[in-house]
């Protein structure tokens, strides 16, 4: 009803009165800041959501700055980058903040989905959350490998070249979709080009509609907890839940504190090693594109190396070897269908069985194994090491519906589990 | 005026309008998929190259761009000639029944003349660009000369056919191409099949 409404507009007065009457400030701001109640039980695991967020922005302005000194043309790229480097003022800031930001991105996104697998954030009611978040995994995939190409050196074009060439593994019409993609014969000025459009306009967009899909699927449903406790089940005398706390300004706090340590390790890496030990910035790449010339050893960057060490497992046969790629982009798709593998009863792991936690830690470990064998050469025991861990990945979303199934479990609580410090 | 709604006509009135809108809007779609078709520029510059061999000495290899790709010459001795027939089971396609070549090339030497073998040094693994290993067991023990790539270990013969149990699926791509005067290849034409 609505005179039972606090009716901002009518009350206030001045500037905001004004606002509130035709724009929906203070609703938006209560909605989503100083009334969103979140459970009161995070830990640490649950920065990096907000840290994600940070990145995405750093990236965004970071981004537009440096548009402004770059030139995407295959006789200017690489030119353009030291110019950066050398002449602009503050460009090497402003260049090593883009380039460190991209792994960093990575680094808290890789985090904030392995939270969802700890606590089971994935589960109903929030599939469709997860699922925007797999939306911007894909998009900030697109969105790296198209920045990858912009600094014009040789992994640079070395990479997009074989990457793209994935495409022509898919029969019939695989030579001529790779054709289009790159609008040429070969990487050339012309793929730079609209690469550089995709990396700076298109997918910029693509990204902040999917996060703020995501923030608004988040704020419907309400955030998970370490207990994978419905917090909208206990509802107080208000109507608020009684293990929720207001995110602001609890949690802006909170996740300030954590910005500070994560700028603490960040700008520690953009100053003193800001190629991250040859992960982030690959050395090959600081010699300009030659297309004669395949430099003698092509890993993509850390944060694709899983991905790309399924790829290269997986042998051709009957003539082509689509089923490198089809393996690469179903380990991602297994990733989508989580919420439907997982049959356990309970959200989190700490009230699931041996079973779940075993599982889990081979998983993380199968990961980090596949992010690693992916940045090695394909000789000697890498390619059959390559294969055990690429059937463990497989495994362990495939076989999930019946290990998740048989897992013990423990009585889940009907309240966070908290104690006041 | 009735209040009568007769919702057959409605639901295939929308259907109908829905169906053209979507129709129209494919339409205004694909002048924008179809500009990242190489662009009449891009077409001009992927022209045929003209090589010329006539200064080659036997056994050795020339590389030209042709299309942003390294295109190789080499014309072959009597010697590497002889050795392609002697290592046919362990080839993985020793007929080149799976892999792209002109019909004329579809032949131990994959060559039009087998002196002269031309090939695109494009590895049909992930594209990077092979190594020239001619030397008899340069590369390995047993090794009869032929082409490494670096990349990820595939290994191609000297007829640019790909050895069995590495990553690459098919033998290297022979390019179209003509003999036109004396000692001049074409490459990206085939006489009258012009590519």
């Amino acid at each position: 009803m609505a005179s039972t409404e606090p009716n901002n507009a009518a009350q206030q007065g001045g500037l905001s009165g004004w606002i509130n009457a035709r724009f929906p400030l203070d609703k938006m701001l209560r909605e989503h800041v100083t009334e969103y109640y979140a459970p009161k039980n995070f830990n640490v695991w649950y920065y990096f959501g907000a840290l994600s967020l940070f990145v995405l922005v750093l990236q965004l302005v970071t981004g537009i700055f440096l548009t402004m000194n770059y030139k995407p043309s295959a006789t200017e790229a690489f030119g353009a980058v030291e110019y950066i480097m050398r002449d602009v003022e503050w460009g090497w800031l402003i260049r090593y903040l883009h380039s460190t930001g991209a792994s960093a991105f990575f680094i808290v996104v890789y985090l904030h989905m392995f939270r969802a697998l700890m606590y089971g954030s994935y589960k109903a009611p929030r599939e469709l959350l997860w699922l925007l978040g797999m939306g911007i995994y894909l998009a900030l995939m697109a969105e790296a490998f198209m920045g990858y190409l912009l600094p014009w050196g040789n992994m640079s074009f070395w990479g997009a070249q074989v990457i793209v060439s994935l495409f022509g593994t898919i029969p019939v019409v695989g030579d001529g979709l790779v054709e289009w993609i790159r609008g040429d014969y070969y990487i050339s000025d012309i793929t730079l080009n609209r690469f550089f459009a995709l990396h700076v306009v298109a997918l910029p967009f693509v990204l902040v509609g999917l996060v703020v899909a995501h923030i608004l699927a988040l704020h419907e449903v309400g955030s998970n907890n370490p207990d994978g406790v419905e917090i909208k089940k206990t509802k107080g005398a208000d109507g608020k839940p009684l293990d929720g706390i207001p995110f602001h300004p609890y949690y802006t706090v909170k996740d300030t504190f954590g910005l500070g340590v994560f700028l603490l390790v960040f700008c520690g890496i953009v100053f003193f090693k800001p190629d991250g030990w040859g992960l982030f910035l690959e050395a090959p790449n600081f010699e300009p594109a030659n297309p004669m010339q395949t430099p003698p050893h092509i890993a993509p960057v850390w944060y694709f190396t899983p991905f790309y060490a399924i790829l290269r497992a997986v042998p051709s046969f009957l003539g082509t070897q689509i089923w490198g790629v089809l393996a690469m982009f179903g380990a991602i798709v297994l990733l989508a269908l989580l919420p439907w593998l997982d049959k356990s009863p309970v959200k989190s792991m700490r009230y699931r069985g041996p079973i779940s936690k075993i599982a889990l830690g081979i998983f993380v470990i199968t990961f980090v194994m596949l992010g690693y064998l992916g940045l090695k050469p394909s000789t000697g025991i890498y390619p059959m090491l390559a294969r055990v861990f690429t059937a463990i990945y497989f495994a362990y979303f495939l076989l999930m519906p019946w290990w998740s199934r048989m897992d013990s479990t423990k009585p889940v609580p009907e309240r966070v589990t908290y104690d006041a410090h | 005026m009735s209040e009568h709604v007769d919702l057959g006509r409605r639901k295939l009135l929308t259907a109908a309008t829905a169906a053209t809108g979507a129709i129209g809007a494919g339409l205004a779609v694909s002048p924008f998929l179809a500009s990242w078709k190489p662009s009449a520029r891009a077409k001009a510059l992927g022209a045929p190259v003209e090589i010329d061999i006539s200064r080659m000495d036997a056994g050795s290899m020339i590389k030209v761009e042709w299309r942003g790709k390294p295109v190789w010459v080499v014309r072959r001795t009597p010697e590497m000639l002889s050795g392609l027939g002697t290592h046919d089971p362990l080839l993985l396609d020793p007929a080149s029944d799976g892999s792209k070549q002109p019909e004329f090339a579809k032949n131990p030497a994959r060559a039009q003349k087998p002196e002269y073998f031309v090939v695109l040094g494009v590895c049909t693994h992930l594209g990077c660009s092979p190594l020239s290993k001619f030397a008899v067991g340069e590369v390995e023990a047993g090794w009869p000369g032929g082409f490494y790539c670096p990349c990820h270990g595939s290994k191609f013969d000297l007829s640019g056919r790909v050895f069995k149990g590495v990553p690459a699926p098919k033998n290297l791509e022979v390019p179209p191409y003509a003999f036109v005067g004396d000692g001049k290849i074409v490459v990206g034409a085939e006489g009258a099949q012009a590519a």
